[in-house]
């Protein structure tokens, strides 16, 4: 037909992360999401492209928004879904990945959705099986859905992406979101900064072209966008900072610290929030925070990017991997 | 190089068009008896420009404010397993309630009748329309599906290899219609 495009959009056969990922492949997921927005204040809020399709949520690790957020966005496109969680499954038991893989794939399955605590596991699996996989957190690795659908809503805020100043702050050296955002960022041309204890950001940051503040003061005074990173509490009994109270005092996100802020800055979160931690509820809740468009706008990019990918093919995906190098 | 035009065969100008436009208008509007009742509903891409000057020339004829509307179809195709995704969709717009309504579909070239069949099971999912009609610029036959025009601008006959390419101001700077040659439509 006139308007064929190739299959997936040249996205392949996966979404492991951001990092393989050109500026142009992002730019087409976030296009595709914009009509995807409406299906979803439809009264019927359903389309049937993905009719007759078989998704598994396969969720190693708790998860409700992510996992909800992807529910709705296979729902919404007509497809079948099946929720494995870790516990109460065969995982407890001691099933290897890719037995329990291999198992859903002999029940005639399309596409995987996994989130799983080991970086690599999502392109581990992807490898190793013929269905599509979606990589919905790997461990430390990459959260490519947060990361497009926190590029989307700010694409709506601010209309460019190209130039604009985003400051990632909080605990980077083990946050897969913050590593999704800075590729994401950087390939669409946006300007990169992180902020938070030095003991939380990765060495050799600067290489990949991202500025580091020390103070959170700096970092709200240059930026057009905050993105507050949820502090896992885990951290301070691993050493990495002295305290809750402590982390708040110097990182905390504060209304009284926005007044030093340009007039349009937006602050972001992945959720679930600290409140009180590393964002206070006078900014979660106030007119800069744009954390409940993120979640509408996870469901319309989680619909793009399961539409682009549920026509691809093997070696489409091949085409793509080597056009990249 | 023979041929000429590059195999492009102007079937229609912008005049032609125009005409008949105005024309389809006229028959639309004989039918109506409430111009309230009426919304008229482009198909992306193309029909979604041809509806709005349909709804001009109703306009200038007299109607009231006529309701339009856009729809595109794409997450209703029933060749996705064939051709795969299509990184273009388009936003749906209706201008509001449409259970009730008479509702009138344009499109620029009416073929297999696949597109009609999308269209209409899109609209079933925003409503009970009260009538669906179908107005085209071109009817080219072919049909692969039990599906009719009730408005129709010319009938082409187009030979094998050839096909109807229809332009329009805003995507294309012009208004007409032409034949071309399968391999350069796209």
């Amino acid at each position: 037909m006139t308007d064929a495009a190739p299959p997936g959009a040249g996205l392949g056969k996966d979404l492991v992360g951001l990092e393989g990922l050109t500026g142009d492949q992002i730019r087409t997921i976030l296009d595709t999401a914009e009509p995807f927005k409406e299906i979803s204040e439809r009264r019927i809020k359903k389309v049937p492209v993905l009719r007759g399709k078989t998704i598994v949520n396969l969720f190693f690790e708790p998860s409700t928004r992510t996992r909800i957020s992807f529910e709705f966005a296979e729902k919404r496109l007509s497809a079948d879904t099946v929720n494995i969680s870790a516990t109460g499954s065969s995982v407890q038991k001691g099933e290897t990945l890719v037995d329990t893989a291999r198992t859903l794939e002999a029940m005639r399955i399309d596409m995987v959705v996994m989130r799983h605590g080991s970086s690599g596991a999502a392109r581990f699996l992807a490898d190793r099986i013929p269905s599509n996989v979606i990589n919905g957190g790997d461990g430390q690795h990459e959260h490519p859905t947060q990361a497009l659908l926190d590029l989307l809503t700010l694409r709506d805020r601010f209309g460019e992406l190209d130039g604009l100043k985003v400051c990632i702050v909080g605990d980077i050296l083990h946050s897969r979101v913050a590593r999704s955002n800075i590729w994401g960022l950087l390939k669409v041309g946006a300007e990169v900064a992180v902020c938070g204890p030095r003991t939380l950001i990765p060495l050799g940051i600067e290489e990949l072209g991202v500025s580091v503040f020390g103070r959170v003061e700096e970092a709200i005074e240059w930026s057009d966008a905050l993105y507050v990173l949820r502090l896992q509490l885990e951290r301070m009994k691993a050493g990495f900072i002295p305290s809750v109270r402590e982390y708040n005092r110097v990182f905390g996100v504060s209304a009284e610290r926005l007044e030093r802020a340009k007039e349009a800055l937006v602050v972001l979160h992945p959720g679930p929030m600290n409140r009180g931690v590393e964002i206070d509820s006078d900014v979660a809740d106030g007119p800069r925070s744009v954390i409940l468009p993120q979640v509408t706008n996870g469901v319309a990019v989680r619909m793009a990017v399961l539409y682009l990918l549920a026509g691809g093919r093997p070696d489409a995906a091949e085409a793509a991997k080597q056009g990249e190098t | 190089m023979p041929g000429t035009t590059g195999g492009r065969e102007k079937v229609m100008d912008r005049d032609a068009v125009e005409a008949t436009l105005r024309e389809l208008a006229g028959l639309i509007a004989d039918r109506t008896e409430d111009p309230a009742d009426l919304m008229v509903v482009g198909i992306r891409r193309r029909g979604v420009e041809l509806a709005d000057r349909i709804a001009d020339h109703l306009e200038r004829a007299g109607f009231a404010p006529v309701d339009t509307g856009s729809l595109d179809i794409t997450l209703y195709r029933d060749d996705f397993e064939q051709v795969g995704p299509r990184p273009v969709i388009g936003p749906t717009e209706l201008p509001g309630e449409i259970t009730g309504r008479r509702v009138v579909l344009v499109d620029d070239v009416l073929y297999t009748g696949r597109t009609v069949r999308a269209a209409l099971d899109e609209l079933a999912d925003f409503g009970r329309p009260r009538r669906i009609e179908l107005c085209v610029l071109v009817d080219r036959g072919g049909r692969e599906l039990p599906i009719q025009p009730d408005y129709v601008g010319r009938r082409l006959e187009v030979p094998p290899g050839r096909q109807v390419a229809v332009s329009v101001p805003d995507l294309d700077g012009d208004l007409c219609v032409c034949l071309v040659d399968t391999a350069e439509a796209g």
